[in-house]
């Protein structure tokens, strides 16, 4: 089943084009990566997905809904983690939780339950009532990762997630995210780091704000004749820019 | 819906309680510069430097220089010093005002049609020069008044001075000082708030959410609006029963001036964040454009009749201006809703016109 289509999306600021007639397909329970250096296109490109840019031209589609007429519906069906990890570092885990379940319109025994839930799971509940400024980075990252799905939505969006973690803290939040695929959540993810990659169902490459790869990592990887995602990733990059 | 706004204003107090910094700021502002406005600004003169000079040293020159002692206007520095002083005395501020009585004094009044006394104003202060030269000139005319009792004044003006009639200045700053303060909090606030989130990256989790943004824009308001009134309310009955400024008119007409001039600054504080990144410049931006001119352009202090015209045209355009003549009309004169119905109708133009335009930049910026 197909959750997010996309179709010769195009997205221009003034003469810049920062994404290019990008088209792809990812389907229910899938890891879908997006590499690609910085200011390639993998940003913007989610932007237009979570209904928080508009698309110049091009159609897309997230969990059903259309990106131009429907952004209501799709914010509903998404959560949204950015590498800045948008918790409020002055509020305390609880009241974080808390605030974020009352944006996504959560009734307060549904907050109160959801809360317990995610400390546990989290294994923060020593921590509740501390300071977000005072817990360490990794988990931070766990807690704007709960937060973002409070209300248990179908697709997710990461957004460099793990830029600014430790490795174990980052191999923690990629069994994370295994889990969550496994209960049939959709998971698209950008990330600077290679090795991720390799933990990715399928992988699309951009450049210029186009797609020039997307593939399985074991596919691309036999196509180039190479050992690891990085070479891939160089392979590609170089081979195009010539 | 009203769950969503909830948990944003909420969350939003918690800011504030949390930054105890900007809190205590937020108090203790308005109390240390009605502090200071109320007893160090005046624009009251009282013991001014002077020196008097007696050539003639007769009764009659000493009746007149009583007059002048007994007064709090002048402080008597010093007496007869030799003329060729006078220029060196001035020029090292040593009084700013010298009294000559000439030798021939006494003689004059009784011989002459009139008679002159010598007077130094040092006018640097143009303000305290006149405000010497009037002193002088009543009392003069009283002296005269006692000397020639069948003296017939053709005509006399007996002003009576209404809404303040001890002319204390703190009458005409504390209410000027409520708008002065509530803007600066309601606008400066806002803007840093929501900056501070578009810094830090929560205005895109909030964004992702199905919140609607006039959610996020009403629900970081109300947090301010409240420490808005606040102040006002703190400063109001500080002003009563420190100074006595009293509140003559509807205690409800005057709360929903507040509120209507509140939202103004807030509107300020929305447009100023839609054209900020950081809440440095947003803070900077904030002073420049409403501080300045509500100090500058509102008739908060400087009076905007004796403006050129351009600047009593541009006045029109400043909230503060309206919202100053409403809130000295209710506290010092009692003024109903009709008198002042012009003033609330521009009020309250320049308020929906402000919110309208901040509110659409700040969907825009959005994108």
């Amino acid at each position: 089943m197909v959750t997010v289509e996309v179709e010769n999306l195009t997205r221009t600021f003034g003469k810049f084009t920062a994404v290019d007639q990008v088209s792809f397909s990812v389907q229910k329970g899938e890891i879908f990566g997006f590499l690609g250096a910085n200011g390639a296109g993998k940003t913007t490109t989610i932007r237009m997905l979570c209904g928080l840019l508009m698309p110049s031209s091009g159609t897309a589609s997230v969990a059903g809904f259309d990106v131009y007429t429907q952004p209501e519906n799709i914010k509903k069906n998404i959560g949204y983690m950015s590498q800045r990890f948008s918790l409020y570092e002055d509020l305390t885990v609880r009241e974080n939780i808390r605030f974020y379940g009352g944006v996504y319109g959560l009734s307060r025994p549904q907050i109160s339950s959801k809360t317990d839930e995610l400390l546990e799971f989290l294994k923060l509940q020593d921590q509740a009532d501390a300071l977000t400024a005072s817990i360490p980075m990794g988990w931070k990252q766990r807690l704007a990762l709960s937060t973002a799905m409070l209300h248990d939505p179908p697709i997710i969006f990461l957004d460099e997630p793990t830029s600014g973690v430790d490795p174990v803290s980052r191999k923690n939040f990629w069994l994370l995210i295994y889990r969550l695929a496994e209960q049939g959540k959709t998971i698209f993810v950008t990330t600077h780091f290679m090795d991720e990659a390799e933990y990715c169902n399928r992988v699309s490459i951009m450049r210029d704000g186009a797609i020039i790869e997307l593939e399985k990592p074991q596919t691309l990887k036999t196509k180039y004749n190479v050992n690891t995602m990085q070479d891939v990733f160089m392979q590609v990059v170089e081979k195009k820019s010539l | 819906m009203n769950r969503i706004l909830f948990s944003i204003t909420k969350k939003e107090f918690w800011h504030i309680i949390r930054d105890y910094q900007t809190l205590i700021i937020i108090i203790l502002m308005p109390i240390l510069m009605l502090l200071l406005f109320g007893y160090a600004v005046t624009l009251e003169m009282r013991q001014i430097e002077t020196i008097l000079v007696d050539q003639s040293h007769t009764p009659q020159s000493r009746a007149f220089l009583d007059d002048i002692t007994s007064t709090t206007f002048f402080k008597i520095t010093d007496r007869d010093v030799p003329e060729k002083e006078f220029e060196h005395i001035l020029q090292q501020r040593k009084a700013r005002c010298i009294i000559v009585i000439p030798a021939d004094f006494a003689r004059s009044l009784e011989t002459q049609p009139e008679t002159n006394i010598q007077v130094l104003v040092d006018a640097s202060d143009p303000n305290a020069a006149n405000y010497i030269r009037n002193y002088l000139i009543q009392i003069s005319a009283r002296f005269n008044f006692k000397l020639n009792p069948q003296l017939k004044m053709p005509f006399s003006v007996e002003p009576r001075i209404l809404y303040n009639p001890d002319l204390k200045s703190y009458f005409f700053f504390v209410p000027g000082l409520v708008a002065v303060i509530i803007l600066l909090i309601t606008s400066l606030l806002t803007s840093i708030a929501i900056v501070r989130e578009k810094e830090v990256g929560t205005m895109e989790q909030i964004l992702v959410s199905p919140v609607h943004p006039l959610q996020i824009v009403i629900g970081k308001m109300i947090p301010y609006t409240v420490i808005g009134l606040i102040d006002s309310i703190l400063i109001l009955i500080m002003g009563r029963f420190l100074f006595g400024v009293p509140v003559l008119g509807s205690p409800w007409l005057l709360l929903l001036s507040l509120i209507i001039y509140v939202l103004s600054g807030l509107s300020f504080g929305l447009l100023v964040s839609t054209i900020t990144e950081s809440q440095q410049v947003a803070m900077l931006t904030a002073m420049m454009i409403t501080l300045l001119p509500t100090l500058m352009l509102s008739g908060f202090i400087f009076p905007l009749k004796s403006m050129p015209l351009i600047f009593q045209y541009l006045s029109n355009v400043v909230p503060a201006t309206h919202f100053l003549t409403i809130i000295r009309g209710i506290l010092l004169k009692g003024s109903s809703l009709m008198d002042i119905l012009p003033e609330m109708g521009a009020l309250t133009g320049i308020t929906i016109l402000l919110l309208a335009i901040s509110i659409r930049k700040f969907n825009m910026t959005l994108e």
